[in-house]
């Protein structure tokens, strides 16, 4: 069992009421693993707690990156929103804690 | 092949005021500066100020840069400054960044100013024949049309790259799309044509890749911890070439690193499709980019695929939306968590009982037993129920919990008001670009 965080950096931040997280692998081997592993339902059910309306995943391949667009996950954006993190600026240091298997199967 | 050095030493509003004269001093040979202050609802902050006092609506830490920056520009640094200080007054702006280079004695610079994203009385006007639909939920502007604060398009390089054609030292903008302020000077300099989309989108990625400061540098990497001398964090360089393509860097003897990781991390920050990044220049593919590392601190980034930009202006409207206010204290114990838990719910139930239920309100606790913080935020378009709730906090101390502590920082939570942000789109043809030389009006 890998934590994604050993084999994958990211970054997150708001887009209104809604936030990204971009995922970039560290080395190219291991993108064909990342893309395997963080399907965007795996990605919805990590955050179901913040309830994103969608989540729509983007493939990078030039960069071994994959870029989540979850909508709605930040309870409002901006200054209507009552979170701690407002701006989704933990959520891709939350996502980089999952716990993932070498066959691929990602454990919230 | 030539290139244009155009830095970045302001990311937000708020960030380090040292910077541009830091940056200044490690790159005298850096041909322009950007400085990026608005964030989504800066407007309506600065709308506030502005109603206070009408020579105010702009970031006013602007000034404080400009005057830690008039020793180099007496000195004969050359440099181009290109920023969106000016807010919602960017005359104002103008003339009082035009006042602290005569009395420090600057030679006579050529302050542009860069108007007409200002869009509100034209939405105001038309919201009932017109929807300006929320981008993301649909509806129509006209159900927050009175609450409305501030309405103002991104408006693009091209008003930029005519002010610095035209002679400008510095340009002053009210809202434009933040890598614009990069696109214009390279636009500017190498003559690049509006439609010159392959090349605008390079400069386009270049200026993504700068506009959050030391974002690019190993500002907020995932491995910051490895980041050198992250005390001296040095900001970013984008060296643009001809083609469009760039090589982000920073100056030598400064500490955080360009590496092919933090420009990848910097390059995935707050996009949506990476095959159409919307902005008013040009709309850029990332699908075709190239990040190489070229030497120490120098990545270089190529490969950028430029389509015509939407043919409407992204506009970001705010609007009044109640008011807000946030508790934290800290609770002490084994069962920390669950006394934490009972104290929420007390506040929120004596609230209640009290008449004033909150439209909306949030409980979190940020750590673990023993020690957890307790943070409580209500929200009502009510501010006399808010204004209830920042009395309910301080009881806990007595009567809350054995280990309720971390009270005297903040005895009474601040009421703030709220703003709403409304993202909608406008023709481009109905917003009118004005540039023009300040002074000289």
């Amino acid at each position: 069992m890998t934590r994604l965080g050993d084999i994958a950096y990211a970054r997150s931040g708001d887009k209104g009421a809604g936030a990204n997280i971009g995922v970039v692998a560290r080395k190219e081997s291991d993108y064909a693993l990342l893309k395997r592993v963080l399907t965007s339902d795996a990605v919805a059910r990590f955050f179901e707690d913040l309830r994103p309306a969608k989540v729509t995943r983007y493939e990078l391949p030039n960069l071994w990156a994959l870029n989540f667009v979850l909508s709605e996950i930040l309870d409002g954006g901006g200054s209507v929103s009552l979170r701690l993190d407002a701006q989704g600026k933990t959520l891709g240091q939350r996502l980089l804690e999952m716990r993932i298997d070498q066959s691929g199967e990602s454990h919230g | 092949m030539r290139s244009v050095r155009i830095g970045n030493a302001a990311g937000f509003w708020g960030d380090d005021l040292d910077a541009p004269a830091n940056l200044l001093r490690a790159a005298p040979d850096l041909q322009y500066l950007t400085l990026d202050y608005l964030a989504e609802v800066s407007m309506s902050i600065l709308a506030g100020q502005m109603q206070r006092d009408p020579a105010a609506g702009f970031a006013r830490d602007f000034l404080d840069v400009m005057q830690s920056l008039t020793p180099l520009l007496r000195d004969g640094q050359r440099v181009r400054i290109v920023t969106n200080a000016g807010g919602l007054n960017p005359i104002a702006c103008a003339t009082a960044c035009g006042g602290i280079l005569a009395s420090a004695g600057c030679r006579k610079f050529s302050i542009v100013v860069v108007q007409g994203d200002d869009v509100l009385g034209q939405i105001r006007a038309r919201c009932e024949s017109e929807k300006f639909a929320h981008l993301e939920t649909g509806q129509p502007i006209s159900t927050v049309a009175d609450r409305l604060v501030t309405a103002n398009a991104y408006l693009g390089a091209e008003p930029i790259a005519d002010a610095l054609r035209g002679g400008a030292d510095i340009v002053i903008t009210g809202r434009v799309a933040d890598p614009s302020l990069t696109v214009g000077p390279a636009m500017a300099e190498f003559g690049w044509k509006s439609d010159d989309y392959q090349r605008i989108a390079g400069a386009t990625v270049a200026g993504h890749l700068i506009e959050c400061g030391t974002q690019a540098t190993g500002g907020i990497s995932t491995d910051w911890l490895e980041i050198p001398d992250p005390a001296h964090i040095g900001f970013p360089i984008a060296e643009v070439f001809e083609d469009g393509s760039c090589v982000i860097t920073k100056p030598a003897g400064t500490g955080g690193r360009v590496s092919e990781q933090t420009i990848k991390e910097q390059l995935v920050y707050e996009i949506g499709d990476p095959a159409a990044y919307l902005s008013p220049d040009a709309t850029v593919s990332f699908l075709s980019l190239a990040v190489k590392e070229q030497g120490p601190d120098r990545v270089r980034v190529s490969g950028a695929l430029g389509k015509p930009p939407p043919t409407h202006f992204k506009v970001s409207a705010t609007y009044r939306a109640g008011y807000r206010a946030t508790s934290l204290i800290t609770i002490f114990g084994g069962d920390a968590i669950a006394k934490a838990r009972k104290c929420g719910q007390i506040v929120l139930q004596r609230l209640s009982e009290a008449g004033f239920a909150p439209q909306r309100s949030n409980v979190e606790y940020i750590g673990d037993s023993p020690q957890v913080m307790l943070r409580i935020s209500v929200a009502d378009e009510r501010r006399a129920v808010v204004e209830r709730f920042r009395r309910m906090i301080a009881p806990l101390i007595t009567a809350g919990p054995q280990g309720v502590t971390g009270y005297a920082d903040v005895p009474r939570p601040e009421v703030r008001e709220v703003f709403g942000y409304w993202p909608t789109l406008i023709p481009r043809d109905r917003v009118g670009q004005i540039v023009f030389v300040w002074g000289r009006e």
